[in-house]
């Protein structure tokens, strides 16, 4: 090699452009990577339609003579249920265990050499990601929902943007979930524990098994603003639905934000402790 | 200063082992034993031991994956672990065994995207690259995703990925484990031709001694985390007393294997019609005019020292034998 001197930039706080332009790139790849896997799209996006079906039936059943159930009506629940089935893969609620993958194998030495911190070049490719399925994904059971049920169409302008932003928020808090279950391999090796406690726990406690009104009122609070759950998959639905004023739900996109907040320092954090006692396997 | 600095370097994990049948005992395992080393610019270093001497781990700590126990490390100045991210725009890494790779990413977008990540101006990103595919041939398979390359050519793409953002330093581990001649050849050459240029640090840790030979001058044995010999593999040679072998055919076998001084008999061959003697103080023409008082010579060759039988003597040897260099 000729000239191998390095000549670029350190990733400082003064570089905010280049820092964006890196983030796009890794965000770009995390894109094209997963739009790879056609034919899992399909398969995934059968698999979300069957049971959109059946939790749209299920639902509908609960809302019985009365026409509504927990503050949502028949179309409410219709939307409610169509645009999750959508959001499931957006947000990537199970099966991502690339972090712990990578972790088991001492691949995750490749991650640590790069000179972009994990969590930001994770979340970069994780957003790439829920690009890819936001188009393969979400759009078509939006599309096929309608076809089948009378759907809710929101009444104020302003809900679509607020539920776009709201989606966003609900992907990174998942990842910061999703990245801190995978993190319990540095001091676990095997995460098939924390794995089936966050699918179980996600599946209830996000609004996916049920809509969380249907619990009593004050449960639901606690879970709305204690816990990061209900931001993952329930607040984006009730944004979309309309189920709460506009003022309630921009309070939620709040909640959502700061939880944003809240679990990416987390995760720094439990990256930080987990590089001074890891132990990268294999020679 | 030196480019790579070590001093009293040391690791060591904690291990639990089976005492019982509920009872797990901790144990501590010592993989690196208080390293001292110097590494100056352009150097190219062989890093060898054998399974479980250290080698990985040492690799590991200098590029601030793992937090040594105990010691002081700095590569190009800086402090692996605590500026792991600013080290890491100055150094490239290739593990043999695992992929840095995006393994569904095609090789020129995974170039691509290190240039973005490094933040490599767009025209070095482009010399290079074009220099890496010249010397590495890789155009035949640019387009092709990772999961679906040979490990040859993987490892010609682990190899670019490594340097496109001109590192100062190269930590190879194993990069050619597994590989075939070829391909060997291949990235050999490419190292050789990087190390003549002089302004890239080379470290490579290596099974294949061959490896060694044709790149390294300097050698670091490292056995039971500690370093058992530094220097040339000329100075490894004589330290453990490798010599250098004359092979005399002969068109009859003697009665008896003949006494020659300063080159005694290793092995008698082929019914005593292939003798090999050891050159300790004689020199080959003495043995030639030794032999060819008692015998007919049909053909008389040499064989160079083997590093691969020194090597394995030194990892047999106890610790203890071998000792401090």
């Amino acid at each position: 090699m000729g000239s191998v001197t390095a000549t670029v930039a350190p990733p400082t706080g003064a570089h905010v452009t280049p820092w964006f332009r890196t983030f796009g790139a890794i965000a770009a790849a995390g894109f094209r990577r997963h739009a790879t896997y056609r034919q899992a799209a399909v398969a995934g996006l059968f698999t979300n339609t069957v049971f959109g079906f059946l939790r749209c039936y299920i639902f509908l059943a609960a809302t019985g003579a009365a026409g509504t159930v927990a503050g949502y009506d028949r179309a409410q629940l219709a939307t409610f249920v169509w645009a999750g089935q959508g959001l499931l893969a957006v947000i990537a609620i199970w099966g991502w265990t690339d972090l712990a993958d990578r972790i088991r194998t001492g691949e995750v030495a490749a991650d640590l050499l790069r000179p972009v911190h994990p969590v930001t070049s994770y979340l970069a490719t994780d957003l790439g990601r829920a690009g890819f399925a936001a188009l393969a994904r979400l759009v078509p059971p939006l599309v096929i929902g309608p076809f089948f049920f009378a759907v809710y169409v929101p009444r104020h302008w302003a809900t679509v943007p607020l539920f776009l932003l709201s989606v966003l928020l609900a992907v990174v808090v998942c990842f910061g979930c999703r990245y801190l279950v995978n993190a319990t391999a540095y001091w676990l090796q095997d995460v098939r524990g924390p794995m089936i406690l966050w699918t179980l726990g996600s599946g209830v406690l996000a609004g996916l098994y049920f809509p969380l009104g249907f619990l009593p009122g004050p449960l639901e609070t606690v879970l709305r603003y204690a816990t990061p759950f209900p931001s993952i998959l329930q607040v984006p639905l009730d944004v979309l639905v309309e189920r709460e004023p506009m003022s309630t739900g921009l309070a939620l996109v709040g909640v959502q934000a700061a939880w944003v907040v809240a679990l990416l320092a987390l995760c720094r954090l439990v990256q930080r402790r987990a590089e001074r006692r890891l132990v990268v396997q294999g020679g | 200063m030196s480019v790579i600095e070590m001093d009293g370097l040391r690791k060591e994990f904690t291990v639990r082992v089976r005492a019982g049948r509920l009872r797990r005992e901790k144990r501590t395992v010592t993989a690196v034993d208080g390293v001292d080393l110097r590494v100056e610019r352009g150097e190219m270093l062989g890093y060898i031991g054998p399974n479980g001497a250290g080698k990985s781990t040492t690799l590991k700590m200098l590029t601030g994956v793992l937090t040594p126990s105990s010691g002081r490390a700095r590569v190009c100045g800086l402090r692996p672990v605590a500026d792991r991210t600013r080290l890491a725009l100055r150094i490239g890494v290739v593990f043999g065994q695992r992929s840095q790779l995006w393994w569904d990413l095609p090789l020129r977008d995974s170039f691509d995207l290190l240039r973005h990540v490094y933040r490599v101006p767009a025209g070095e990103h482009a010399a290079r690259l074009a220099r890496c595919r010249d010397l590495l041939d890789l155009d035949g398979f640019l387009d092709t995703p990772v999961r679906q390359l040979s490990l040859g050519q993987r490892m010609r793409g682990e190899l670019t990925a490594a340097l496109l953002h001109g590192p100062e330093v190269l930590f190879l581990d194993e990069p050619t484990i597994g590989l075939d001649v070829v391909s060997k050849q291949a990235v050999r050459g490419f190292l050789a031709e990087l190390g003549r240029a002089g302004d890239t640090t080379l470290v490579l840790t290596t099974h294949d001694l061959a490896d060694i030979e044709r790149l390294c001058r300097r050698l670091v044995v490292i056995d039971h985390g500690r370093v058992v010999h530094d220097g040339s593999i000329a100075e490894l040679h004589r330290r453990y007393g490798s010599r250098r072998m004359v092979v005399a055919e002969l068109d009859a076998a003697l009665p008896e294997p003949p006494v020659l001084p300063g080159a005694p008999v290793q092995r008698v061959e082929a019914d005593g019609r292939r003798l090999v003697f050891a050159l300790e103080r004689a020199s080959v023409a003495e043995v030639v005019a030794g032999l060819a008082g008692l015998a007919t010579l049909r053909d008389i060759s040499i064989v160079e020292p083997d590093i691969e039988e020194v090597v394995a003597r030194l990892y047999r040897a106890p610790a203890a034998v071998t000792g401090a260099p």
